[in-house]
């Protein structure tokens, strides 16, 4: 464990930016903390705060320097691994034929993510498994991914919809971090307790001004972090849960929540684990040149499900139910953990303020047993 | 030896499973032997209804005239099968037409003799009126599927 | 004996690469379904399929669709797509004519195992345009004829119009002894054949059910009432392979469109064991 002192922390930035590394992290804009390029310790939200409830997001100011007294925004590190939008490839006519050049692999700049909360790089080592995990393996996510470099931030305050303790993803995190800090103030101190997870990330915290931390020092991050996981607010019965979904497929809370929801999907695009996508075939007017790009999608959508017979899932009490059954309980099918980090984003960006860890204790309060 | 033959018959034709001897002895006074060839009429639409038919060998269609479209074949009927009930309810006269698609050798039993011993033995018009029930159970369920259409799909549809 | 549905291995970084592939002759089959013979060129000299899997067939500027391989696994080279004319993509197939281009990308997905089948009957029933998917099993199967006892084909579409590959079926019933059975929805006074649901040609055969593998493909409906027929008739669970559908995007379990509660069709089917998914079949709007 080492020390950065607050009065130090440019000095990791910059040697990221020295080593060629494009700098994200979290910055206000519009009324929130979101994620972009950044180029100084200027740029982070220094002395910000966000409060969070069912539909409700607001920023305040914190009565101290706290850099990162804060927790998660509407935007998610997904969208610099996997893209929003991508172009697959380009066609071009020849006779009766046509050429075809892939894209999707083209050179980008290799991006350090300065900032990451331990519930999103849960939701990051997850998408890995999507992604690089399988079969077939994206390539445009995997060559953002190997050369992208983590400098997480442990969690020393909470959100009012965070319940990363339930999924256990957090306050802290243990693996999948280059570099991991925790944020210790008071008392007449602010520093960093630094700690590697890599050996590149070694190989950057040994080259900037750092000394070892003190047994008290230690203490107080590990305190702190603690403290974090005591004062959260929200939790999730995780009890079962996967096996809770697929015997309550008939549950009527399912119709409680669809004269709720809006299938606006805003959840999907909020949250760090999902991954669904659609692709889109444009010409020019000439019909010379094609081109087929990749773009999020969200199973909420209308025509997420059709078929040649029809669409399968035209209630939104269908798409609501899928949404939350695929996270909470297939997902354990298909890569072995819950897709859910505890982020509590889709509680706070849901126009209609459903809270998924109330429509679990209700599923569960009216169960019926398979 | 003509009704020992036909006693045989009927044992085989699964609609009869599990009759009692006795019921058997009922039913064998309203059998008789029947044999259509190809393109022969069993059944004409709109005339009294009085046989029904345990189909052994062959196949039969169900067909009907509809104004302006034609005659439409709706189902056909083969080996195990049995064809007509319209015997059991009155006005006892047929709906449709039934022709032989391919030689057709079957037992024909008289429904008005059948009627009277349903009314005169009254379990045996039971035995009778519950293969019945369960015959006419499996062929909506049947009818209910092709009506489902099943092979079209909608139009406008994405791929 | 428990047999599992076979998942080839996917060659490296080709499911996502899209090659071009010529067009060797077009034939109608009905009035709204074609077959594509394709000449793979290049391609042909790696590429194999088995039994059951789909390429992901590609329109210039149009897009993508998913259809069933539908020819002879064992002829290298030339690829046959049986391909009902339904939306976008699929009517930018429909006007491909000879020497037109299209792009592909594949094999994809699970096989029928058809090894779970040697030394038994075979019981195939398909509904519509699933006889495409099914049609690679009855050549591969024919290939080796003595390896499978009974052979029988029940086969249903919605009028004799609609039926596909007729004299493949004659040919399959004279000369390799498959027991064929077609029925049709509706018919006409000209046709001779069953007329019903193809659930009901189950009364006209006899099935060993213990020595009895079902092969299934057709509208989801239609393959319930299938399967409660085939299990009516004493065929154990593990005995009966389906193949489902679903909307497909990607093919490479990524998009996420295709899954049917936590199976991928894309890429844990379109081939399943009956115990694997039997129940999610009964699930309204999964």
């Amino acid at each position: 464990m080492y020390i950065i002192d607050s009065t130090e922390l440019h000095n990791l930035m910059e040697e990221l930016i020295k080593r060629g590394y494009l700098l994200i992290g979290p910055t206000v804009r519009s009324g929130a903390i979101v994620l972009e390029s950044i180029r100084s310790v200027d740029d982070l939200p220094r002395g910000f705060g966000d409060e969070q409830q069912p539909s409700h997001y607001s920023l305040k100011r914190r009565d101290d320097a706290m850099f990162f007294g804060f927790v998660v925004g509407p935007v998610s590190w997904k969208k610099f691994l996997y893209s929003p939008r991508l172009t697959m490839f380009k066609a071009t006519r020849a006779g009766k034929s046509f050429t075809i050049t892939p894209e999707g692999t083209e050179k980008r700049p290799k991006m350090a993510f300065f900032g990451v909360r331990p519930c999103e790089l849960s939701g990051i080592l997850m998408q890995d498994q999507i992604f690089t995990g399988g079969k077939y393996v994206d390539r445009a996510y995997k060559s953002a991914r190997d050369n992208a470099f983590i400098v997480a931030v442990n969690c020393t305050v909470t959100g009012g919809n965070c319940f990363c303790a339930s999924m256990g993803t957090g306050p802290g995190a243990t693996r999948g971090f280059d570099i991991a800090l925790t944020e210790v103030l008071g008392g007449g101190n602010h520093y960093f307790v630094a700690s590697a997870g890599t050996s590149r990330g070694g190989e950057v915290l040994g080259a900037v001004p750092q000394r070892e931390a003190t047994e008290p020092e230690n203490k107080s991050a590990l305190d702190a972090v603690a403290h974090a996981a005591e004062s959260l607010t929200k939790r999730m019965d995780v009890r079962d849960l996967p096996q809770l979904l697929k015997d309550n497929f008939e549950n009527p809370r399912w119709d409680d929540v669809a004269k709720r929801c809006l299938a606006c999907t805003n959840c999907t695009m909020v949250c760090p684990t999902c991954f669904c996508s659609t692709v889109e075939d444009a010409t020019d007017l000439a019909g010379m040149h094609a081109e087929r790009s990749r773009s999020w999608d969200s199973c909420f959508t209308m025509d997420f499900t059709k078929v040649a017979g029809g669409n399968i899932r035209p209630s939104i009490r269908a798409r609501y139910r899928q949404w939350l059954t695929h996270k909470l309980s297939n997902w354990v099918d298909q890569f072995g953990t819950s897709g859910c980090v505890g982020c509590g984003r889709c509680i706070t960006w849901c126009p209609s303020g459903i809270d998924i860890t109330a429509e679990v204790d209700a599923i569960r309060g009216n169960s019926v047993h398979a | 030896m003509q009704t020992e033959n036909l006693t045989e018959i009927l044992r085989q034709h699964p609609f009869l499973a599990g009759l009692s001897d006795a019921h058997m002895e009922v039913l064998i006074g309203c059998a008789s032997n029947v044999r259509y060839a190809e393109g022969a009429r069993l059944i004409q639409e709109g005339e009294i209804a009085n046989t029904f038919y345990l189909i052994r060998t062959g196949r039969v269609a169900l067909e009907t005239d509809v104004n302006a479209r034609g005659k439409i074949r709706i189902q056909t009927v083969g080996p195990g099968d049995v064809l007509g009930w319209s015997w059991l309810i009155s006005p006892f006269r047929w709906h449709f037409n039934a022709l032989a698609v391919a030689e057709v050798r079957a037992v024909a039993l008289d429904g008005e003799c059948l009627r009277k011993k349903c009314e005169k033995d009254h379990d045996f018009g039971y035995e009778m009126l519950s293969r019945f029930s369960h015959i006419m159970e499996r062929r909506l369920e049947a009818t209910r599927m092709q009506l489902l259409d099943l092979y079209t799909t909608s139009p406008g549809a994405h791929v | 004996m428990k047999h599992e549905t076979i998942h080839p291995p996917a060659a490296p970084g080709e499911g996502l690469r899209l090659h071009t592939v010529t067009v060797k002759k077009v034939i109608w089959e009905t009035d709204d379904t074609f077959t594509l013979q394709i000449d793979l060129g290049a391609m042909g000299e790696t590429f194999s399929f088995l039994p059951g899997q789909f390429n992901m067939l590609y329109v210039f500027g149009l897009g993508e669709a998913a259809i069933s391989i539908s020819s002879d696994a064992s002829q290298g080279g030339m690829l046959a797509h049986t391909i009902h004319r339904v939306g976008t993509v699929t009517t930018g197939l429909a006007q491909m004519k000879r020497g037109d281009v299209i792009g592909l990308r594949g094999p994809f997905g699970s096989a029928w195992p058809i090894t779970a089948a040697r030394g038994k009957d075979v019981c195939i029933v398909a509904g519509g345009i699933g006889l495409a998917p099914l049609r690679p099993v009855m050549y591969a199967m024919l290939r080796e004829r003595t390896a499978f006892e009974r052979i029988i084909l029940l086969y249903g579409a919605r009028s004799p119009l609609d039926l596909l590959y007729r004299v493949e079926l004659e040919e399959w019933a004279k000369e390799h002894n498959v027991e064929v059975l077609v029925t049709v929805d509706r018919g006409d006074s000209s046709w001779k054949g069953y007329i019903g649901v193809v659930t009901s040609l189950f009364s006209y055969i006899k099935l060993d059910a213990r020595a009895t593998v079902g092969y299934v493909c057709g509208p989801e409906t239609m393959m319930k009432y299938t399967i409660d027929e085939m299990e009516r008739r004493g065929l154990a669970e593990d005995q009966i392979y389906l193949s489902m559908e679903r909307n497909m995007k990607c093919a490479v379990g990524f998009c996420g469109h295709c899954q049917y509660g936590p199976e991928f069709i894309c890429k844990d089917g379109p081939v399943f064991t009956l115990p694997r998914i039997r129940h999610l079949l009964d699930k309204k709007e999964l």
